[in-house]
């Protein structure tokens, strides 16, 4: 494997909470991406995955540890990242079309060469009769599909997303899935993927990562050895997938009794 | 080929908006149209019992000296608009309240909205301000009509420092808070698409308050002409308030009444205007927001 893309050597985040000590979201976090590979990171629910992200993406500094871009220490948000939110991040006052044009705006394309690009995105999500419309107009794949568009328009390196799918339901899920695998092969793009879904991160992911439960930290690493172009629907279907699924829910199982322990004796 | 996929199941989506929308439906446009027309004829009524009310006890018990009645009203609006008030012409006094409030108006929402953005976004600026703005808004500030009389004189620039004092406090508070409950995922997408802070005030910050700023706005002309008309009941020369305050003056309740009609006709008129722009402004809105506010 040549240089990673993405490095974190021991990163720790903490979060100042309102009284006593600050709460741990993870802690002596250390893996690598390379450029062009899909990582999906599992973990049971409410773990800190999604800091990671944020770590990576320059939202949120480390307290400990290093987190590198390209080599580089993330002091600020990294040139050539992208990031789609687990929630709805497309502005509601602004049509299809001027919610993918936004990214280029910003980075000083004009008006024109801004929305020319985003055309050619908003057809390439499969959005092409809906350029005018208004996010409250569409559903929620389709605002989805927006998102997706309105990362991919600013052609990242790096591509974060957090639980992107999982608001929507089964079917439409899957479509998507496929669907961010289909725009992902040309762009050749590193990819994290953050879930609590096995079988979204062994379908898309080329290694998953299986998180602890809080505060995380990385339990195991696993290679996804399943060929490429999948069909996310049918790929479940096969043996090597139910090998690899069940591989890597003896390591995640552990977590998730241990987070639902924890969480009975919270709340 | 899931391009083909997705697009039956959004045909089949646009096809489901486009039967809610057409007018084939008209049973249910009968109806809609019938309910309306109900809806008016219980509100003329409403107002044709209480006027015809009004008119015979002012008539036969009580005393119509202290209590007016339609008729004796309308008879001073009449008079007003055909022969001209005490001072002047109506359109004048009308114009230079309208012009008071108009003025005091603009510049209190411009200056609220920009203070309110500015502090609602500098978290520092903002804590130090707090006190402050708590005191400030705790100030009756009608009283400070009186003040502005002994500052800027009898003329237009009292009432509308008056307006614009009540005017941007509403809009002020609705502006900051407008500013601080921004989604902060919108912020941080934008940041993310490469935004720069002045990027996110302007496309992400300002829009998202637009909301908040016009739900003020609605109370806040109102608030401008009360301002205008108590600065003029506090000392002017010309002004609707101070035909109301000569009115009281010479224990004329027909003229209070028809005063307080002209004020009113005036603010729903601007009522109206607010709701048009906004209707323009914020028309990304689900339409389930704004159904209420047709008539």
């Amino acid at each position: 494997m040549n240089d990673p893309v993405i490095e974190l050597r021991g990163a720790t985040k903490r979060f100042p909470s309102g009284s006593g000590p600050a709460h741990t979201a993870v802690r002596e976090l250390t893996m690598q991406v390379a450029a062009g590979e899909f990582v999906a990171v599992v973990g049971p629910t409410g773990c800190g995955k999604s800091t990671t992200l944020s770590l990576v993406s320059g939202l949120e500094p480390a307290s400990e540890g290093e987190v590198l871009v390209r080599g580089e220490r993330v002091r600020s948000i990294p040139r050539g990242v992208g990031y789609m939110f687990q929630n709805d991040a497309i502005l509601p006052w602004r049509s299809v079309l001027d919610n993918v044009a936004a990214g280029p705006r910003y980075r000083g394309a004009s008006k024109a060469a801004a929305r020319a690009k985003a055309a050619t995105w908003v057809e390439r999500v499969g959005l092409a009769g809906f350029a005018k419309y208004y996010p409250h107009q569409l559903s929620g794949g389709m605002r989805k599909r927006v998102a997706l568009a309105q990362t991919l328009v600013n052609e990242p390196e790096i591509m974060l997303m957090d639980e992107p799918f999982s608001a929507l339901d089964v079917q439409t899920r899957a479509l998507m899935q496929d669907e961010l695998l289909r725009l992902w092969a040309g762009t050749g793009a590193a990819v994290v993927f953050v879930t609590h879904d096995l079988e979204e991160a062994i379908a898309l992911a080329d290694r998953v990562v299986v998180m602890t439960a809080s505060p995380a930290t990385v339990k195991g690493v696993f290679a996804v050895p399943l060929s490429r172009p999948r069909n996310v629907e049918e790929v479940r279907l096969t043996a090597e997938f139910l090998e690899i699924y069940r591989e890597v829910w003896e390591s995640l199982r552990v977590e998730v009794a241990r987070a639902r322990e924890e969480a009975s004796r919270v709340g | 080929m899931s391009g083909e996929h997705l697009s039956t199941v959004d045909n089949g989506a646009v096809a489901m908006a486009a039967e809610q929308r057409s007018a084939g439906v008209p049973d249910l446009v009968a109806r809609r149209r019938r309910r309306r027309g109900a809806v008016w004829a219980v509100r003329l009524a409403a107002v044709v019992v209480w006027l015809v009310g009004w008119q015979l006890t002012a008539t036969y018990w009580i005393d119509p000296f202290y209590y007016s009645k339609p008729t004796a009203i309308w008879s001073r609006l009449v008079g007003w608009f055909s022969h001209g008030t005490a001072f002047g012409s109506i359109w004048t006094q009308i114009a230079v309240t309208l012009e008071e409030a108009v003025f005091g108006f603009a510049i209190g929402a411009v200056a609220g909205v920009v203070l309110g953005i500015v502090l609602g976004r500098a978290r520092f600026l903002a804590e130090v301000a707090a006190p402050f703005i708590k005191a400030a808004n705790a100030v009756p500030r009608i009283v400070l009509a009186s003040l502005f009389i002994i500052w800027f004189g009898l003329g237009m620039s009292s009432k509308v420092a008056t307006a614009m004092v009540l005017v941007f406090f509403a809009v002020f508070f609705n502006a900051f808070q407008g500013a601080r409950e921004v989604d902060r995922n919108l912020v941080d997408n934008a940041r993310i698409l490469g935004a720069s802070r002045i990027s996110v005030l302007r496309t992400i910050v300002v829009p998202s308050a637009t909301s908040w700023i016009f739900a003020s706005l609605h109370s806040a002309f109102g608030f401008a002409l009360i301002g205008a008309v108590v600065g003029e009941f506090t000392g002017a020369d010309k002004g609707l308030g101070l035909l109301i305050n000569n009115a009281q003056g010479t224990f004329d309740s027909a003229g209070i009444y028809a005063g307080m009609i002209v004020v009113t006709v005036l603010a729903l008129v601007a009522e109206w205007l607010i709701s048009t722009a906004e209707k323009r402004l914020l028309r990304w809105r689900p339409p389930a927001a704004s159904a209420d506010v047709q008539t």
